[in-house]
């Protein structure tokens, strides 16, 4: 595949991008921004340290455990031991949308709690206080589950999270307390934090509650977070096709439900950076096999929903399945009808997240728009070249701070959903069966893919290739917009979405025609501004 | 209900804040480097806070917030974040450029006990930092105080390392702004304009965190307060702290390292507190107060007068941060009002005792500051005596809409609306957009839910 739209000579870029650095940062920058070849998928430098003084998207560990994990399980009381700051800052900020059962049911996904640690904690230990909040936290609200966060200073000044937890689950009796070691510094981003969160829902919840629910076709939705409601549509399409969601992972989720999660019978995997270990985790221990699919994209969400008929095998299912695409698509094809013919040829650039970079991509496709350069914030090499480099993967000093539990089977509840033939010949079929390959091999040649790029070069890329839209952060909306370009957020939506499923598609297809369409974006220089570039180059001209 | 677990039960917490009223000192201390012209603020710790805080401040803004970090691993933690943090000072002076870098502290890297005055000092020992070119720095570690001390402590920075002192005074006031919004800072700037008197205002984050839509990313905006203006404070006549908590320490700074004479006066929120500043104001720089001014203060004593019925006997819940507190309560008792419920997260006894003076006037109100003051025990407190209105930030729409009170947006963060960065909340005109405001909500919910035979068209 070529691109459609005209390049700027890439191998010319990365020096434009690095050429300004110290020498030692460009050697190390140079490594991370890669000429793409979807044939060869180039090794791609990712997870590794920032550059101090490098202007980063990346955030720290505590808030890939706390923030993105755990945050959407709505009735955990997530207690933040630390200072104040790091609840605060993750306090109703990533949009996880839940839809309690009943109005009485358990909702704290509105609520704050934060131990506040002071000098004098840090200066004495702080296990006795973050004792006293739990057990105020129990006496106020009574929950399931209270699960505790480790902030920056938790780890140095030797406060043992998992023995005030478990001395305090031991004590009520009827709630389940778990700590996570998840402090800022742990990793070189929040994929840190992501692990430590797998590691601890593993341990602590997944396989509480052994009791066998109905339901046919039985999966877990894993690394969805139903951010602007992206669960909810993917909640609807199943309902629709008779699929059971036992667990979401953990969008619109409750303890109960992931407690729960291992009589399902297939995990599929939406954020392969974020949770793709409870996937690895599930299929040992439980023998339930994993598959990445994408709901991002209205293609993508046909081709999603038929690989998991596929998995079921099931003709009912199939059939079920191409009802509901026959009945979904319609809507879809008419808006995109419309749309297209407006955004058609027009380029975009994704630098965000672990998964959503190459997720997006599908829908910016079906807009008949380019991706020309793209990059996450806090991936692995495997996100970009696929899970086949895996073994070549070196394990660094930051990694390797990060706890791989020694799963085994259990020797009650393993259970091989399918045998190793049954799986050999669904992946034949094309399944992305306890697989992913990656965000490189759908890129097309000599588009750019940069590792968590910094702030420099993202203003670097979008003076040279002038996209007609950017996708990022927060941090980056408005530095973005000041140049004139709209930018779309990919973690909060722009406070939009749903994006996912048949009606998000459509959502997303709108979003974006508004965005790059919007008058406001010619309103940039005044009129008087506008008259004395052209008079000047009329005067240019007469002369 | 969005906040369904809140029980109207008050029960004593020791160990478990829940919903603060506060935040963390290092974005204190971004926020105010912002107000700096041509500074690049710096996180000296984890990625995490770095992030977390532009996030929050862009949120508030809408605007581009630049800022680096140490970019801490596990080692930089075990064996301290010096190296971190002479490898960020070359980087970023290479790359981003910056007039000054300000460095804050984490409450990691304070944990660690890195020591910024001793880096600092390495960096320029070893001419990481180039000619003409600056490096400050403020400790901030996030377990003391609150993002307002920490904003405090950057400005108390700036003034002991940038003024000076050539010995000669010349006729300027420096007016230090407490935590306040860039309306704010152009605000005080157009009213001592008026006035004539010649400031230097810092910090000053007006054309920071308002830059104009030009089609191009400005990386160092047009506004802030210059170094020359800073380096120029030492020898002004005498200094005006706007805001005891989060702006007086700078002056007592600036005096006692370069002998300017200061007084601290309330932020002016509201009537009374406005009119001690421009009397201090005037009175610093020798000036009379204009017409003008007079006239301003005028109109909005007229619309106090005029709508006097709407606010009296309203019993009003707020929270923030102490210098707005303070002020805006006095303004509340000012209009008849009775403020009944108040919250802040910022420790302190100074704070504590000016506000229970300010409460002689409404003798059944709550007030607590500090530790587990937070939100959901002002949540409490409501549920036991409804008010009439809440004010407070973002945050505070949880409660109003559960307990379905007239909310009036007023502080930090403000995640949800626009404006507070670009008209001002202080001052006369500011203080009559503040009554405005008020005005607006307390008649829109009579105008909701009067009988149809009481609807008024005339109020
Ligand atoms: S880096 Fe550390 S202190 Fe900062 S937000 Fe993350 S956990 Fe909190």
């Amino acid at each position: 595949m070529q691109a459609k739209v005209n390049l700027p000579d890439p191998s010319l870029i990365t020096e434009e991008l690095i050429n300004k650095y110290p020498a030692k940062v460009a050697k190390k920058r140079r490594k991370s921004i890669v000429v793409n070849d979807p044939e060869t998928t180039p090794e791609v430098q990712a997870n590794v340290r920032t550059v101090p003084g490098i202007i980063t998207q990346r955030g720290c560990s505590y808030a890939g455990c706390k923030g993105v994990v755990l945050g959407p399980t709505r009735d955990i009381v997530n207690i933040v031991h630390g200072p104040i700051g790091c609840s605060f800052y993750a306090w109703l900020t990533r949009r996880n949308q839940t839809r309690p059962e009943t109005p009485e049911h358990e909702n704290y996904i509105t609520y704050c709690f934060s131990t506040d640690m002071q000098e004098e904690h840090v200066v004495f230990g702080g296990e006795k206080k973050l004792k006293v909040a739990i057990q105020e936290a129990y006496d106020l609200f009574h929950p399931k589950a209270i699960a505790i966060f480790s902030t920056c200073p938790v780890g140095l000044i030797g406060d043992d999270v998992h023995a005030a937890s478990r001395e305090m689950k031991a004590k009520f009796g009827d709630c389940n307390v778990f700590g996570f070691s998840c402090e800022g510094y742990r990793g070189v981003s929040q994929s840190a934090g992501h692990h430590i969160a797998n590691n601890g829902v593993f341990k602590h919840m997944v396989g509480n509650n052994n009791e066998v629910k109905a339901g046919k076709f039985k999966l877990n939705l894993l690394g969805e977070y139903n951010i602007g409601g992206d669960a909810f549509e993917i909640e609807r399409i199943f309902d629709k096709c008779g699929i059971t969601l036992v667990a979401s992972f953990s969008g619109n989720s409750t303890v109960g439900a992931i407690e729960n999660a291992h009589t399902a019978d297939l995990n599929v995997i939406m954020c392969h950076r974020s949770i793709n270990y409870m996937g690895d985790m599930m299929e040992t221990k439980y023998g339930i096999p994993w598959m990445k699919v994408n709901f991002v994209g209205a293609e993508s969400t046909t081709k999603s929903l038929r690989k998991i008929a596929e998995y079921f095998g099931d003709e009912e299912l199939k059939a079920r399945v191409e009802e509901v695409i026959a009945e979904e698509m319609p809507a879809v094809k008419a808006i995109i009808d419309e749309i297209r013919p407006r955004t058609e040829g027009k380029t975009a650039m994704l630098f965000v997240g672990g998964s959503r970079a190459h997720h997006y991509q599908d829908l910016f496709t079906e807009l008949g728009m380019t991706t020309i350069a793209a990059g996450y914030e806090f991936a692995h090499r495997d996100d970009y070249e696929g899970r086949e480099v895996l073994p070549k993967i070196k394990i660094d000093a930051d990694s390797k701070n990060i706890e791989e539990l020694k799963v085994t089977a259990d020797p009650d509840l393993y259970n091989p959903r399918k045998t190793e033939a049954e799986l050999e010949e669904l992946k034949a079929k094309g399944l992305e069966i306890n697989g992913y390959e990656g965000m490189m091999k759908q890129m097309m040649k000599k588009t750019l893919v940069v590792d968590d790029v910094s702030h420099y070069e993202s203003e670097k890329l979008i003076e040279l290739y002038k996209p007609d839209i950017f996708c990022a952060g927060i941090k980056e909306k408005y530095v973005v917009q000041k140049m004139g370009v709209p930018l779309k957020q990919l973690h909060s939506y722009d406070y939009g979405g749903p994006y996912t499923g048949f009606k998000g598609a459509v959502n997303f297809y709108k979003d974006i025609d508004r965005m790059v369409n919007n008058p406001v974006w010619k309103m940039i220089k005044a009129p008087w501004e506008k008259a004395e570039s052209e008079s000047l180059e009329a005067s240019y001209v007469a002369s | 209900m969005l906040l369904r677990h809140t029980t109207k039960e008050v029960k004593e917490r020791e160990g478990l804040t829940i919903n603060p009223a506060k935040t963390c000192q290092p974005i204190g201390a971004m926020y105010a480097a912002l107000g700096v012209h041509g500074c690049l603020p710096h996180s000296h710790g984890s990625q995490g806070c770095c992030s977390y805080h532009r996030s929050t401040l862009t949120r508030h803004y809408k605007e581009p917030v630049m800022a680096a970090t140490s970019s801490f691993t596990e080692g930089a933690s075990v064996f301290g974040g010096q190296a971190n943090l002479l490898a960020a000072i070359e980087t970023i002076f290479s790359v981003y450029d910056p007039e000054v870098i300000a460095v804050h502290s984490t409450c990691l890297s304070e944990t660690i006990g890195d020591d910024l005055q001793q880096i600092t000092k390495k960096a320029k020992d070893d001419g990481k930092i180039p000619e003409g070119k600056y490096v400050i720095y403020a400790s901030t570690p996030s377990f003391v105080g609150s993002h307002i001390t920490g904003y405090a402590n950057m400005v108390v920075g700036m003034a002991e390392q940038f003024a000076k002192s050539i010995g000669e005074k010349n006729d300027k006031v420096n007016v230090i702004a407490g935590w306040m919004e860039p309306s704010d800072m152009r605000e005080i700037k157009s009213l001592a304009s008026r006035l004539g008197v010649k400031i230097v205002l810092f910090p000053d984050t007006s054309d920071v965190l308002d830059a104009p839509q030009t089609g191009k990313h400005e990386f160092y905006p047009k506004g802030g307060t210059t170094i020359a203006e800073l380096i120029s404070a030492g020898d002004s006549k005498c200094s005006l702290a706007v805001g005891c908590i989060s702006a007086e320490p700078a002056a007592v700074a600036l005096d006692k390292k370069c002998k300017v004479p200061f007084e601290t006066v309330d932020m002016p929120i509201g009537l009374s507190a406005t009119d001690r500043f421009i009397m201090a104001l005037s009175k610093a720089g020798g000036v009379k107060v204009p017409d003008e001014i007079t006239a301003e203060r005028g109109r909005l004593v007229d619309v106090m007068a005029d709508m006097e019925q709407y606010f009296y006997g309203k019993k009003v819940a707020l929270f923030g941060d102490p210098d707005q507190l303070m002020p805006l309560t006095e303004f509340l008792l000012d209009l008849g009002m009775i403020p009944a419920h108040i919250v802040s997260g910022t420790p302190g006894n100074r704070f504590e005792k000016r506000m229970r003076e300010i409460l002689e006037r409404a003798p059944g109100a709550n007030f607590r500051n500090g530790a587990q003051a937070d939100m959901f025990l002002l949540h409490q407190w409501i549920k036991n005596e409804p008010v009439d209105l809440l004010i407070g930030n973002t945050y505070g729409k949880y409660i109003a809409r559960d307990e379905d009170i007239p909310f009036v947006r007023f502080g930090f963060p403000i995640l949800d609306r626009i404006g507070h960065s670009y008209f001002p909340n202080i001052g006369y005109s500011g203080s009559l957009r503040l009554v405005e405001k008020i005005l607006g909500v307390l008649m829109d919910r009579q105008d909701q839910t009067a009988l149809e035979e009481r609807f008024e068209l005339v109020m």
